[in-house]
Order: C-alpha cells, then sequence, then structure tokens
C-alpha cells in the first residue's frame, strides 16, 4: 500500500516530522509566554516543557493499587498513535511518502486508539474524577470528530483525493470566491477541532487545579514520572499536528516554492499556538453545557462548506 | 413586638440577671415569632450552662435591624432536650446541630442531626471527622462525586458530597470541622494575654474585623478602660474597609481565575498584596494582627500616615478599576457568572443568610448600617442585587471596594491628630462580673458577632464567636441543586467562605 518515491519527497517528510517531534514542546512555551504577556507576568520559560519532560522522565514510578495494566499501557498507545498519525502528514506541500487512499480515516482511528485506551485508563483508576472527564472527553470528541470528518469531506469534494497529503496539499485556493468562503468555514472548523482536541480554552483549561472543571486533565491525574511525561509530549505533539491541518490547508503559496513552503508549514504551527495564547488570553472558557454549541457550530460551517461546493460546482 | 426580650446595643453590656429566663413553650413561641414575622434573625443561639446547679438556659441573640436593636431571651432547658426550633426556621439548622454536638443536649425532631465539626463529645468520645450519614442518591445513572477533604492547591480542608445524575447536581453536602480546635472552650475564664490574637486567629483573613468586634465588646464589659482616642475608631474602620478592599479584590481575581479568564486573576492577585502592604504600612502586619490592645493601638500612628494612605489609595483605584472592568466587560465571563449558582431571596432569608450572599439574594443588610460601632460614621446605603446568582455576588463584591474606598477618604478627612501607642500591649482588661455583652460588625464576607456572657469573678463564662460562614455554608450547598457540578468551584469562589472560622 506504501510506496517510497524519490529522495526530496523522503527529505522534507523527514525534516517536517522532525521539526514535529523536536518543537511540539516549544509550542506549549509559547502560548504560556503569550498568556503570561496578556497577563502582564513574566511566565514560565519557553522551553519549561523540555525541562519538565526532563524531570519526569528521571522520576520513579508510582501506581495506585486498583489499577491495572490498562493504566500503564494508555500512556505509551496514546503517543504512539499520535506518532503514527504524524508520519501521514505532508511536510510543506511535499505528500507523505506514507500514504494510500482512505488513510485519512486511519488518521482518525489512530487519534482515537490512543483515547480510547487514556478512558480505560482513566475508568481504571476508580476516581469519581476520572470517570467524569471520560464521560466528558468521549462526548466532546465524538462532536469534534464530526467536524473534522466533515471538514475531510469538503476537503475530498475539493481535491478528488482520499488520502490526506493529497488531501491537504492539493487544497489551494484556485483563486475564486466560493473557495475563499468555503475555506474561511473549512478553518474555523478545524480551528475548533484544535482547541477540543488540544484541550485549550474556552473548551478546557489546561492550567486549572479544579478536578471537577476538568474534561481532559481529569482523566490523566493519576499519572505521574515518565507516563506523565508520555502524556505531556503527546498532548504537545497533538497540538502540533492539528495546528498543522489548519496551516496545511492555506498552503502552497505559489511564489515561495517547496522549501518556502516547508518554512511556512512550520511557521504556520507558531502562528496557531500564539493565535491559541491569545485566545487563551482574551476569553474565559465556556460552560460545559454549551460546548457541544460550539463543535456543531463547526461541524455546521462544514457541511455549509459542502453544500456550497455541491450547488455552484454541480 | 420585642416585650419580653433584653434590648441591647452593639457592644453595651447588662447584667445578666436581667436576660428574661422563659419556660421553654412560650420561649420558643416569642423567638420564633421574633424571626418568621418580627423582621429579626438569628445571630447567635447557645447553650449557657448553669452555674451552681440548676438547669442550661437556652440563650438566643436576635438581631432587629429595623429598630438597630439586638434582642436577647433565654429559655430553660428541662431533661437535656427541647422541641428543635429548625422545624419551623430552617435559619437555627446549624446552631442547633452545633448545641447538640457541644452540649449533648437533643433538639427534638430536628430533620438532619449530625455533627458539624466532630469535636470531642461530653464524655470525651472523638468521632473521626467526616465520617457520617450523608444523603444518598438511588439508581442506576446516579452517581456520588467525593471531593476533599484535601484539595487541589493550598486550600483549606472540608469534604463536599455531590449526589449528580450526570452533569447535574441533585443534592450537595458540605462537611467540615477539619480545623476545630477548641477556641471557644480555649476562651472561657478568659481574657488573659492572648485573647486578642485568639480571636484574630480566629479566622485569619478576618482578623481585624474580629478585633474590632472584640475591642468594643472588651469596652462594653469594661467601662473602667481609660478612653481611646477618637482617632483609634476610626482607624480601625480604615483598616476594616482596608481588609474588605483586599479581600474582595482576591476574591473577584480568583473568579476570573477560575472561569479561565487570565488577566484579572493575575492583576487583582497583584493588587490584593497592595492593598495588604498598605494595612502593614499601618501596624506592620499584612492582616493587622495585634495591632490593638485593650489599651489602643499597639503602635503609634501619626496623622501625616492618612495623607500617604490616600496618595496609595489613588493610584491603586485607577488599575482596580481597569483590572476588574477588564472581567465584568468581559462577554465570555459574564456568560459563566449570570444565571449560575442563583439562592433565590426567600432561600435566603430562611437559611439565614448574611453579608455579600444575602445582598446578593436582594436582603438588605449590613451591619454597618444596622448596628453601627460607636463613634464610627453610618453606612448610608447598603447595595444588594435581587438575583442571588455568581454574577449578583460578584457585582456586589464590585460595588462594595468603590463603596469601600469611598468610606476610606471620608474617614481619612475625620483623622486629626497623632494616635499615639497604648501604654502596655499585654494589658489585660478587667470585666465587670455577671454581664453580658454582644457586638457585630460588617466583616468583608458578612455580619461577625461575638456574645460573652461574664462570671462572677469577671472572668469568660461563655464566648460565643459567630464567623458569617456559619451561616452562609447552607447557601453554597443551596446554589448548587440542580446546577452543572462543574459550577461548583465559581459558586464555592462567589461565596468564598472560611473553614476555620466555621470550625473554631
Amino acid at each position: 500500500m506504501t510506496e517510497i518515491c524519490q529522495g526530496k519527497i523522503l527529505l522534507y517528510w523527514a525534516i517536517s516530522s522532525a521539526a514535529a517531534l523536536v518543537l511540539s514542546p516549544l509550542l506549549i512555551g509559547v502560548i504560556n509566554k503569550i498568556k503570561a504577556f496578556f497577563a502582564g507576568r513574566r511566565g514560565p520559560r519557553l522551553l519549561q516543557l523540555y525541562w519538565d519532560l526532563a524531570k519526569y522522565f528521571r522520576k520513579d514510578r508510582l501506581y495506585s493499587s486498583t489499577t491495572n495494566w490498562i493504566f500503564r499501557l494508555a500512556p505509551a498507545v496514546s503517543l504512539t498513535g499520535i506518532l503514527l498519525a504524524l508520519l501521514l502528514l505532508p511536510g510543506g506541500t511535499q505528500p507523505s511518502p506514507v500514504f494510500f487512499d482512505g488513510d485519512v480515516i486511519l488518521f482518525c482511528y489512530l487519534l482515537g486508539m490512543g483515547r480510547l485506551l487514556t478512558v480505560l485508563a482513566a475508568l481504571d483508576t476508580g476516581s469519581s474524577f476520572a470517570g467524569m472527564g471520560a464521560a466528558r472527553e468521549l462526548t466532546f470528541a465524538v462532536l469534534a470528530e464530526a467536524a473534522l470528518l466533515g471538514a475531510v469531506g469538503y476537503l475530498v469534494l475539493h481535491t478528488g483525493s482520499l488520502s490526506l497529503s493529497h488531501l491537504l496539499i492539493g487544497a489551494q485556493l484556485n483563486g475564486g470566491q466560493l473557495d475563499c468562503t468555503a475555506m474561511v468555514l473549512i478553518e474555523f472548523a478545524l480551528m475548533i477541532v484544535l482547541l477540543t482536541e488540544c484541550c485549550r480554552v474556552p473548551v478546557d483549561d489546561p492550567e486549572t487545579h479544579l478536578e471537577l472543571t476538568m474534561i481532559h486533565e481529569a482523566m490523566v491525574l493519576d499519572y505521574g514520572s515518565s507516563d506523565l511525561a508520555l502524556v505531556l509530549y503527546g498532548a504537545a505533539l497533538k497540538l502540533w499536528l492539528f495546528a498543522s491541518l489548519v496551516v496545511l490547508v492555506l498552503l502552497p503559496l505559489p511564489s515561495v516554492g517547496m522549501t518556502g513552503n516547508l518554512i511556512l508549514h512550520i511557521a504556520g504551527v507558531f502562528a496557531v499556538a500564539i493565535l491559541v495564547g491569545v485566545f487563551e488570553s482574551i476569553m474565559a472558557r465556556f460552560r460545559l453545557l454549551k460546548l457541544p454549541l460550539l463543535q456543531a457550530g463547526a461541524f455546521g460551517s462544514t457541511m455549509l462548506a459542502v453544500l456550497l461546493k455541491i450547488i455552484f460546482t454541480g | 413586638m420585642n416585650n419580653g426580650f433584653l434590648i441591647l446595643t452593639n457592644g453595651v453590656s447588662a447584667p445578666v440577671a436581667d436576660v428574661p429566663v422563659l419556660p421553654m413553650a412560650p420561649f420558643r413561641q416569642m423567638v420564633l415569632d421574633a424571626v418568621l414575622n418580627g423582621g429579626a434573625r438569628v445571630a447567635a443561639f447557645f447553650v449557657l450552662p448553669p452555674e451552681n446547679g440548676g438547669e442550661s438556659r437556652l440563650i438566643a441573640v436576635l438581631a432587629a435591624p429595623q429598630q438597630h436593636q439586638i434582642l436577647v431571651a433565654s429559655g430553660v432547658i428541662e431533661n437535656n432536650c427541647y422541641p428543635a426550633f429548625t422545624t419551623e426556621c430552617p435559619a437555627f439548622h446549624w446552631f442547633e446541630r452545633e448545641i447538640y454536638e457541644q452540649t449533648g443536649i437533643l433538639p427534638q425532631d430536628h430533620p438532619w442531626l449530625k455533627p458539624i465539626r466532630f469535636q470531642p463529645a461530653a464524655d470525651g468520645t472523638a468521632p473521626a471527622p467526616g465520617v457520617t450519614d450523608y444523603f444518598q442518591l438511588q439508581g442506576d445513572a446516579a452517581h456520588e462525586v467525593a471531593v476533599g477533604p484535601v484539595h487541589a492547591g493550598v486550600i483549606e480542608p472540608g469534604h463536599f458530597r455531590f449526589q449528580c445524575l450526570g452533569e447535574t447536581v441533585h443534592f450537595l453536602e458540605i462537611e467540615l470541622g477539619y480545623q476545630h480546635r477548641g477556641l471557644e472552650q480555649l476562651l472561657l475564664n478568659g481574657p488573659v494575654p492572648q485573647t486578642p490574637h485568639w480571636i484574630e486567629t480566629a479566622a485569619g483573613d478576618s482578623s481585624i474585623a474580629a478585633a474590632t468586634v472584640y475591642q468594643t465588646l472588651i469596652r462594653g464589659l469594661s467601662p473602667d478602660l481609660p478612653p481611646e482616642p477618637e482617632s483609634a475608631g476610626i482607624w480601625r474602620a480604615i483598616m476594616l474597609e482596608l481588609e474588605r478592599i483586599a479581600n474582595h479584590t482576591g476574591d473577584l481575581g480568583a473568579l476570573a481565575g477560575d472561569v479561565a479568564f487570565l488577566p484579572t486573576a493575575s492583576y487583582c492577585g497583584r493588587i490584593r498584596g497592595d492593598y495588604l502592604n498598605l494595612t502593614a504600612m499601618l501596624c506592620g502586619n499584612r492582616f493587622g494582627r495585634s495591632m490593638w490592645t485593650a489599651g489602643g493601638a499597639a503602635l503609634p500612628i501619626p496623622a501625616s500616615a492618612a495623607a500617604v494612605l490616600r496618595s496609595k489609595m489613588d493610584e491603586l483605584r485607577g488599575q482596580l478599576n481597569n483590572a476588574l472592568a477588564l472581567m465584568f466587560d468581559t462577554p465570555s465571563v459574564l456568560d459563566r457568572l449570570e444565571n449560575t449558582g442563583v439562592v433565590t431571596t426567600a432561600d435566603a432569608a430562611s437559611l439565614g443568610l448574611v453579608g455579600v450572599a444575602a445582598r446578593a439574594s436582594g436582603l438588605k443588610m449590613d451591619a454597618r448600617h444596622d448596628f453601627p460601632l460607636p463613634g464610627i460614621p453610618v453606612l448610608e446605603t447598603v447595595p444588594h442585587e435581587p438575583v442571588g446568582d455568581v454574577f449578583a455576588r460578584a457585582v456586589i463584591r464590585r460595588q462594595e471596594i468603590a463603596a469601600s474606598d469611598r468610606r476610606i477618604m471620608d474617614l481619612l478627612g475625620l483623622i486629626r491628630e497623632d494616635l499615639p501607642a497604648a501604654p502596655s500591649v499585654w494589658q489585660v482588661p478587667v470585666l465587670q462580673p455577671d454581664r453580658i455583652a454582644a457586638a457585630v460588625t460588617e466583616g468583608w464576607r458578612g455580619e461577625l458577632w461575638q456574645v460573652a456572657v461574664t462570671d462572677a469573678n469577671g472572668k469568660f463564662r461563655r464566648f460565643k464567636i459567630v464567623d458569617p460562614s456559619f451561616h452562609n455554608w447552607a447557601g453554597l450547598a443551596m446554589a448548587l441543586r440542580g446546577e452543572e457540578i462543574s459550577h461548583f468551584p465559581i459558586c464555592n469562589k462567589s461565596f468564598n467562605l472560611s473553614y476555620c472560622g466555621h470550625d473554631l
């Protein structure tokens, strides 16, 4: 199913994947710096998450006696799913060497696999907080997945391809106003999906210590040491992944060449992080039970894009 | 209506023999009538043990705000039990649980009689904190969430049980007592040199309010104390308002933090510290501890401090207004606060809520207006909001910050001379024997009562502290009924009640 193309594709893909692996913790640092700026504080260091990860990897593991192997397996499976999903991403405007028709479904399910294990691990702890977090995570993830698939549906119509790489790199504007309108709708939806999947304000509050309000954080309260490091690193990679989706839909800019587009991809991911930081600084978190409206809005906007496409281009 | 009660004013004592002693049935009728129909509310309700044999007496101290009177009466307890008042008036609920726990005297037909502090009983047995019966919700879809006593973050211990269906809380039960230190027992046979310190640390964030009430009480019980300079009371009133501004600022910031609105959270955290530092500038301690002794101020305050305080207040006012405007002008913040955690006016009145929570639920009460301290200008207007949601409690705090600021500016205008230090900070006042006095002021949470009864030697025979939190925890539980469980933190923060002030 896979095919390895020329060395150039491989090189671009290797660079963008390496950038994701190395630079993703920096995204969290950038968001925190932006938030600190708005709050008039200095904030944690840009590289704080790297230090934290190094610290957690050095710590001894400690497990609650109520948990079993699922709890220990979940962080690794979750991270593996995210890493595999990362392999399907194009590097700038070069497609990933790993692609096949329908791999976009694999992309969704790789992330879903990690979520399944995280939810099971949360139930495994027997904590009422983790149980509540798991219920909330699934509720909102289902809705966000609909929006993600809606966006994919539009891109399939737009590009005629069923592989993630080609969906994304073929999504460029054809110059028509219709495409512009649809693209705004799709970008809006992808941004909501990012905020949901990556547990950012206004959907979730990654900073809070209030267990009763948590979604994702409540599920991973019981993790420490290297497990927590995997969870945190996975979260950073996931942010990179979804920020890439947001950015890649807008590429390529024809005037800057392939290398330029690769640089734009990586720079764009950081621009999304800055945007997320600004969102978190200027608005409060939404009421929990209002969140489905947000995600339904995202799904609705993708459906609107699809409708426009069907009606105006037949 | 008030016939049959002994009428006191704030901080003025009366012979304990003047307190009417009634048989239980007419006493119960009279007290319930005053509370349910007479516009009075229960300020303190406790057992006075007999001095030389005889029967224990139930003392009711009621606040009658319209008449600016404090009503006191007592009923004789026979056979170690009496018919519970709670069945007629829920405001007595917590008091009667306290009475049963402290003395073993049984309020018959009390609907939910269980410990509130898990303190050692008269026979020495001490129940384990938090281990008791709880309301339960039956059914496959019902689930129970237990939070605490150990919480995330640096906050006090308390245990919260939520009975939930999905995200909806049907019932919240709050169990406290983890911080019980036996304060009221410690105060017996006082005053001793440590007594002011113990009073101030009953709830450390209300030290100034507690000290203000205690000094009022002591002056009422000890008429031989040399008169304080006029400015002593004024400086106390100024410090009381500084305490209010600092805590309200901190609370609004914390509320912003809980809805993940960072700018106001950060700014208010810093500005709260600046206001605490103003208190430190006056007395050397950020919480105003150990400032007041029986003889007056422990440290001198020069008249020039008024000008310095005025200029610093001018500096902070704009910063605080900006930080608060940011929060109150952001729609996503307002959406979280509005219609969340509603306590209706009827519920608030029936539960006997006080302070910020009561005013946010439409009850117009403020001890600075209803029971002014001697020598201090009366608070003219009492802000109140009709809705009783988190937003109303936030708005009341914002209005009170502005009002306290104006009040400080007015009070500073009354400062004419230096306030000298008291001759001795260790002076223990000599109290008149066999007297009773009640004193109250409006702390930042609400009205803070102290009631003292002296024995034949002028020592405390009973010292009752009623923190506003003692009334208001029930309000928090009520606010959560039918509310989303994820709203508990902002409901809790909008009340911001004291654990140690309740647990004593």
